[in-house]
């Protein structure tokens, strides 16, 4: 039987609802609809220089000494994943966005909202974890705060950890400092910390010996600092929306175009194939305990070296170059040659059909 | 990664690459099916290195984009319901009904829970026997037997708590759809390899005889993408029409016979509204009279909904290769990547979003 298609009869294809009403998850997950929210929202409401920067972090000035001032919460589910639990990321996050901004972090305050009937035992675990990490990235948590909501008016536990810092350099270290002929530096594998707890999560579970890449950045960066001096522009920690995030952030609030290469990004192969498995991007996947580092061509060489002689940074490869043409874009130069662009994610990595 | 690396050899890849352009003489439109291979087209940026004579066009094959509008609103009805737990693969939960998707169901109350195989929705049916658990399946043939299982799998159990939404279409009848149309420009399909792992190739040697167009059955590496397009094109320029299979080391030509019975089993063939083609005889199928007890349609009793669909969006035709992005009246302007109106301008890899890319800057895409 003969089907005539008018072409009149094609109608649009399903696309994405942009605009809500009510909050939803993709509004938390870094992407496009988060930004949306941060810019005509939270922007709109408290409107400064500082926070206009948009960096993850703010430098604040007090009598000639600069610091730096952030905030992070941390809903981790589940809470304890391999080799690594939600007290550990909540301490190595705040660290890790006190020190992109070139940093010494030196005091946390802790917030636990703990879901009634919370296993004391696994509160005590969390604490530790904590405690453990504050040492290792030499930092005191200095306030605190406990809150207890009702059964199945929280999930389990979260955590708020904010931070400051001291910077002791006159470097300028920010997103607004990229400039074409920049190089792009990451200090090692990719997409580790996202496919740890995704290998965990109910209904999910399949067997890997993939781990959170959580750690406290802080040593890696004063190394970097150390090497780089006022040729490092612009660092950031890649973790929700993946190095893919963190490069469209780049691009957009320098106004340059960036270009990465496929085959140089570093990434494990029980990770490329948990990617294949699930259908994702691992550009796209969550870090902890990554960093991307964009630093003038003169001193791309010798940081690249002391990243690679530091324990955090030993697969540290240049992954690419900031460009002036296509500002605002980046696009990767896939492993067969040809181009394609790398776009700001909408919301969470959705598993594929087929 | 084994089985993978070898299939994007940049240096085989260069090889065919070289070979299609030596033997590209004519000018050729070629249509891949499947959004899968779509995705791997763009991804790995092959349509810009190719030959200018060689026009890909991007087909019908992403069940996504053609499940139909009240389906989808059928889905959120059912998901809202209290008692039910609604499942489906992740990415049905971004797809827009006319007004809700189901992320916004799922923050509104409503249970609805990513599966990464229909069975993990027979476990949930198995393990809260006080709540009604649906599977929304959607799916060309290739995961139609997964569908089929868990039907099958409920039935064995005795489960009385487990219902089906499906929606699984048939690629041969979309194929003879697009061929039998007075607008066909399409002069040879890459068949999608995956749905030939489980039907077999056999079914496309009648399409290939009667409209003269030869068939690559074809993987979704770039080195098969491109080993497909070579086999194609070597077929338009010697004036052939036969069906190839490219995918040899996944694919049979009867396919996979214990999965086509499963499939005959518990579904059968029926007529399908695809969304943005219409009614296709005979290419979904839908569950025989005795699993009518899963069909969450009659079990909930959702009737018949009437839904207007927007028309401003001419993704469709882009899909069929009929029209270019840049004739759409809204490109570029009411329609970019930051407000996307259909599907094909949504993701960085669709038709329209690489378009506007070419046209604002001149040097390419992304280079």
């Amino acid at each position: 039987m003969k089907k005539e298609i008018n072409p009149e009869d094609f109608a649009s294809c399903p696309l994405p609802i942009s605009s809500h009403d009510t909050i939803q998850l993709a509004h938390g997950s870094g992407g496009r609809m988060m930004n949306d929210l941060v810019q005509k929202l939270f922007l709109w409401a408290f409107d400064n220089s500082e926070l206009n920067r948009q960096d993850d972090n703010a430098v604040i000035e007090i009598d000639g000494n600069r610091f730096t001032f952030t905030t992070d919460s941390f809903v981790v589910d589940p809470i304890f994943f391999p080799q690594s639990d939600i007290g550990e990321l909540a301490v190595n996050g705040t660290i890790n966005d006190i020190s992109i901004g070139g940093a010494v972090p030196l005091y946390l305050s802790v917030g636990l909202i703990i879901e009634e009937g919370f296993p004391l035992e696994d509160l005590r675990k969390i604490v530790v974890s904590i405690k453990n990490a504050a040492e290792k990235a030499d930092v005191s948590v200095v306030t605190g705060d406990t809150k207890v909501v009702n059964k199945g008016k929280g999930d389990k536990i979260f955590i708020n950890t904010s931070g400051i810092g001291v910077i002791k350099h006159n470097y300028k270290i920010g997103p607004e400092y990229i400039k074409p002929s920049d190089m792009i530096i990451i200090n090692g594998a990719i997409a580790e910390h996202g496919i740890a707890v995704l290998s965990k999560r109910e209904g999910l579970s399949f067997e890997t010996s993939i781990t959170s890449d959580t750690a406290p950045l802080n040593d890696l960066i004063a190394k970097i600092i150390e090497t780089g001096g006022d040729s490092v522009h612009a660092m950031r920690d890649p973790t929700r929306g993946g190095v893919a995030a963190t490069l469209n952030e780049f691009a957009a609030s320098s106004n340059v175009g960036i270009r990465i290469q496929e085959n140089q990004i570093p990434i494990k192969e029980p990770v490329r194939g948990a990617c294949e498995i699930l259908g994702f991007d691992p550009l796209y996947v969550a870090n902890e305990g990554k960093l991307v580092v964009v630093i003038g061509k003169e001193k791309a060489g010798a940081t690249l070296n002391a990243m690679r002689a530091h324990p955090l940074g030993k697969d540290a490869a240049i992954i690419g170059e900031v460009v002036s043409e296509n500002p605002g874009m980046v696009s990767m130069q896939t492993g067969i040659g040809g181009w394609r662009i790398v776009d700001m994610p909408v919301g969470e990595q959705l598993p594929r059909i087929c | 990664m084994k089985y993978i690396d070898e299939f994007r050899d940049p240096v085989l890849a260069g090889k065919i690459f070289s070979e299609i352009k030596s033997v590209t003489t004519g000018n050729w439109v070629i249509m891949e099916v499947c959004g899968g291979q779509t995705h791997a087209l763009i991804k790995n940026g092959i349509d810009q290195l190719l030959p200018d004579k060689i026009e890909l066009v991007h087909g019908p094959g992403c069940p996504v984009c053609v499940t139909p509008l009240e389906l989808i609103d059928k889905a959120l009805q059912i998901a809202s319901i209290p008692d039910v737990i609604f499942t489906s693969f992740g990415d049905m939960l971004r797809v827009p009904g006319s007004k809700k998707d189901l992320f916004i169901i799922k923050s509104e109350g409503g249970d609805v829970r990513i599966v990464y195989s229909p069975l993990d929705a027979v476990r949930l049916a198995r393990e809260n026997l006080d709540k009604k658990v649906v599977f929304f399946g959607v799916g060309l043939e290739t995961t139609a037997p997964l569908t089929a299982m868990a039907v099958h799998q409920a039935r064995i159990e005795g489960l009385k708590n487990f219902y089906l939404l499906a929606s699984h279409v048939l690629v041969p009848p979309a194929i003879m759809a697009l061929l039998g149309s007075p607008n066909n420009r399409v002069q040879a399909y890459l068949a999608a390899g995956h749905v030939c792992t489980v039907m077999g190739w056999e079914q496309y040697i009648p399409i290939s005889e009667k409209y003269k167009v030869p068939i690559v059955v074809t993987g979704f590496e770039p080195v098969d993408l491109l080993e497909g397009i070579l086999m194609v094109v070597r077929q338009l320029e010697s004036g052939r029409h036969e069906v190839e299979n490219q995918y040899a080391r996944v694919v049979k030509r009867e396919g996979n016979r214990p999965a086509q019975e499963l499939i005959n089993k518990v579904f059968m063939i029926s007529d399908r509204k695809w969304r943005g083609i219409g009614t296709i005889p005979r290419s979904g199928l839908v569950l025989r009279p005795e699993y009518a007890a899963y069909d969450a349609e009659s079990a909930f009793g959702i009737n018949d909904l009437s839904i207007e669909e927007p028309t401003e969006c001419i993704s469709g035709l882009v899909l069929q290769g009929l029209k270019k992005p840049y004739e759409c009246k809204a490109f570029g302007l009411k329609c970019t990547p930051q407000t996307p109106l259909g599907a094909t301008m949504v993701s960085a890899e669709g038709a329209c979003a690489a378009y506007y890319a070419y046209g604002r800057y001149n040097d390419g895409a992304a280079k």
